[in-house]
């Protein structure tokens, strides 16, 4: 037998502009759960997709059993005993347990001239798979009845139904209870007795301690090591996750804070898994950072703030007063807004010109006689945006649609700046954006800041986080795990409390 | 060569118009009463009522709705204000002891009736989610249930001269129906280009999320449009009624689905956001010619049907195209 189930050797792989993968190696022992640890954008993801054929890599080798492969798609892939299950589970739930272990490769039976499905083999066969994991369920019963760890787990019989050797689990537990969590880890550490490999990709050291026998670390699409779980302490896993130098030049952070703006008190979602208990206070003049990794419920708290989501307790104090908000037009009513993190979903307005992107939420202000609108002030508005923000475009009738996405950035921005909140939420304000434009958004939110408004910016990426923000709170799993000021907000603190649960 | 590529796709883009107009000229050359004063004053009189019902119906379409009530409510309108402006003295008059209103005061009637109906379709459509297409498909049974109610199925006549002039009168050899076709373009272009409610409804048309995250109330301004389109709907079929002399339950049927196509052939896309009042205008006059060159050219009503069918599918082939070739 071959030392290591899986090898990756000098994976490589280029995106226009951006170098996603750069020598990444991966080796995985037969029979173990080997974790695959790194920050948000390290390149986890990036290098399971060229794995599994979906992203050809550019460079580098892929042995299973010693043996050279090539995969090309995610079929090929499962041939040579290599399954996936997805963070987002991709189901029918409205078909039975069977159907969804048997999608696509349905055990036929023939009936005269006819081919039809042999449901009495397929039921049978799945109670056989389903006990594999220890999940007595009936076959029949439909799949969308199971709660989301035990559709996980269909799944995890689902691969081994196949013959997997090697299981990958990405963010496996990012929607689970604790008791669901350890019918899964009895799972896996049943099938790793039983000679199945894991990758384990996951943001959560405890639960890594817990299941993990290796550890391969990257950051920033580069091979940083790989450790046997004793010989590493959670400490050094941190700092080998961040251990960046911080290059990037952020502009001065010269902007001074006043008294508090807006109060958040025990803010939770009605969905059990989401965010719980999240309290925080923003002040006049301050941009306000939230960190965290994938999952950590910081947009879904913010999106609540701004009435996108729903709440089952928590309230909010804007300049001393308590308001409510149930949509987001209760929101911009009383001074809040928000640029989201989906610009394409729940930003622009493709179809429309720049003028009506720009004018979308401060109508009110341009109407004349309470009913026609003063498209000429409209059109100064936009004018003047376009000039303050440097928005590249022949002319404000161009589509937005037609921009790239630092100028439809800007855009939403401008939108925001005419509707002028005085607290400014932007979601991750600069994904996707080249680092020219990147510059302008932060000294615009620098620039309202020093104007009196609050500014939160949720971000994902660590330089930017410490590098605009006067404060940061950091959330884990849903809840705010710790706040650090300025002085304080080193990349290891915020790890620190980034993978706290 | 850029500027090539735009040709050919503009072509294509308005390949139906450019081929209708292609069928009139040759109609007009061929068929010289086609191009009669008397047959353009039949077009505009014919396309005037049909106008005003897609006008409200691309209301519902640049929101990425529908709305298939529409012809059923023309009917029911044109029914009811048949029944209410008949003469006190017509045999068989449906409803006896009405008393003689004044034939505006009809026309209001017959709107905030059909304003209900409007108003029931905007609130199942945005407060119960329920898709447009079903929703008005419900709405549209049941309006023309209650026609049916009222009118027990027998065909309305003995219109009132106030009625008859008002809906078939000339000024200055300038039908009515023509003014108010008129009028009505005037005032939705106002709404769809100068108001609040018309940039909220392109956005929602555009990006419904990104318009409720930008403050825009969804809810309030979809019912708008509901209640909006069924009032045109009202206007039309009080129109349609007078204009003919008679109206039974079978007026309307269908109108929805011209209205749509002729919307679609007029550039209102089926996939929200875009659509402009003169597009409308253009969608209906082809449709309206298309009619009228086949039967100049002395072809089978059945077959026009055959050929309406075919340019609906083609108009909307080309626009899914159109924003299939932006992603």
């Amino acid at each position: 037998m071959a030392e290591y189930r899986l090898e990756m050797h000098g994976v490589s792989k280029s995106f226009p502009g951006v170098k996603a993968l750069d020598q990444v190696n991966l080796c995985v022992r037969p029979g173990t759960v080997h974790a695959l640890m790194g920050e948000n954008g390290a390149g986890k993801s990036t290098l399971m997709k060229c794995l599994f054929g979906i992203y050809k890599m550019d460079e580098g080798e892929v042995l299973v059993d010693g043996e050279k492969m090539h995969i090309a798609n995610p079929d090929e892939a499962l041939h040579h005993g290599l399954a996936m299950v997805h963070q987002e589970l991709q189901p029918v739930p409205d078909r039975t347990i069977a159907e969804n272990m048997y999608l696509g490769r349905y055990p036929l039976k023939s009936v005269g001239p006819l081919k039809i499905v042999d449901h009495k083999k397929m039921n049978e066969e799945t109670v056989k798979w389903l006990e594999n994991v220890k999940m007595p369920f009936d076959p029949k019963k439909k799949l969308g009845e199971l709660s989301i760890s035990q559709m996980q787990s269909v799944e995890i019989a689902k691969a081994v139904s196949q013959d997997a050797k090697l299981i990958i689990l990405d963010e496996p537990t990012s929607s689970l209870t604790d008791n669901e969590v350890e019918a899964l880890f009895k799972i896996v550490r049943d099938l790793r007795s039983r000679g199945v490999s894991f990758i384990y990709i996951s943001h959560k050291m405890a639960e890594i301690r817990q299941i993990a026998d290796d550890i391969t670390i990257m950051r920033d699409g580069t091979y940083v090591g790989s450790w046997n779980m004793e010989e590493i302490s959670d400490g050094e896993i941190v700092k080998q996750m961040v251990g960046r130098e911080l290059t990037n030049v952020y502009p001065p952070l010269d902007n001074t804070l006043g008294d508090v703006l807006m109060e958040v008190k025990g803010y939770t979602s009605i969905n059990d898994r989401s965010f719980k208990d999240c309290s925080f206070t923003l002040r006049r003049g301050e941009i306000l950072g939230f960190g965290g990794l994938v999952g950590a419920q910081r947009t879904e708290l913010m999106e609540a703030i701004f009435g996108i989501r729903h709440i089952k307790a928590g309230e909010i104090n804007l300049n001393g007063k308590p308001i409510t908000v149930k949509c987001p037009h209760d929101a911009i009513k009383n001074g809040i807004g928000m640029i989201t993190e989906d610009r394409r979903g729940t930003g622009i307005l493709g179809c429309l010109s720049i003028a009506d992107n720009v004018s979308i939420a401060s109508l009110d202000q341009y109407l004349e006689a309470g009913v026609k609108l003063n498209k000429k002030k409209i059109e100064d508005l936009v004018q003047d945006n376009v000039g303050k923000l440097s928005i590249k475009t022949p002319n404000s009738k161009e589509l937005i649609q037609n921009l790239s996405g630092g100028n439809q950035q800007k855009v939403i921005i401008s939108r925001w700046l005419a509707n002028n909140p005085d607290v400014l939420i932007m979601d991750e304000p600069t994904r996707g954006i080249d680092v020219g434009a990147k510059y302008e958004i932060y000294q615009i939110m620098i620039e309202l800041a020093k104007q009196g408004k609050g500014i939160i910016m949720i971000s994902s990426e660590m330089p930017e986080l410490l590098g605009v923000s006067n404060r940061i709170m950091v959330m884990c799993n849903g809840k705010i795990t710790g706040e650090l000021e300025r002085e304080e907000a080193t990349q290891e603190n915020v790890m620190k409390y980034a993978t706290q649960f | 060569m850029k500027n090539k590529i735009n040709v050919k796709d503009t072509l294509i883009n308005n390949g139906i118009i450019l081929l209708l107009a292609v069928l009139v000229v040759y109609v007009s050359i061929a068929v010289p009463a086609f191009r009669s004063i008397a047959n353009l004053k039949n077009l505009a009189i014919n396309a005037a009522p049909r106008v005003i019902v897609a006008l409200g119906v691309s209301g519902c379409l640049i929101t990425k709705g529908t709305d298939l009530s529409a012809g059923r409510m023309v009917g029911l309108a044109g029914c009811l204000a048949g029944i209410m402006l008949q003469k006190a003295d017509t045999p068989g008059k449906i409803w006896p002891n009405f008393p003689q209103l004044n034939v505006f005061v009809v026309l209001l009637i017959c709107i905030a009736i059909c304003a209900v109906f409007g108003l029931i379709n905007g609130i199942v459509v945005a407060y119960l989610n329920v898709p447009a297409f079903i929703g008005t498909l419900g709405m549209q049974m049941i309006v023309y249930g209650i026609a049916l109610v009222i009118t027990n199925a027998v065909p309305i006549g003995g219109y009132r001269a106030d009625f008859t002039t008002v809906t078939q009168g000339n000024i200055a050899g300038v039908p009515y129906l023509f003014l108010y076709l008129v009028l009505a373009a005037a005032i939705i272009w106002f709404v769809y280009n100068y108001t609040r409610h018309g940039k909220y409804m392109y956005a929602i048309g555009g990006n419904e999320s990104a318009a409720e995250v930008s403050g825009v109330n969804v809810k309030k301004t979809k019912i708008i449009i509901y209640v909006t389109a069924a009032c045109l709907y009202a206007i039309a079929g009080f129109l349609f009624s007078g204009k003919s002399g008679g109206a039974s339950v079978n007026l309307g049927m269908s109108y929805e689905l011209e209205a749509i196509a002729a919307c679609t052939i007029g550039g209102v896309s089926v996939n929200g956001g875009i659509g402009r009042v003169s597009g409308v205008i253009i969608g209906v006059a082809v449709f309206e010619l298309l009619k009228s060159s086949l039967q100049f050219l002395g072809v089978n009503t059945n077959y026009q049907f055959i050929a309406q069918g075919i340019v609906i599918i083609v108009a909307i082939a080309l626009d899914i195209r159109k924003y299939i070739a932006k992603k």
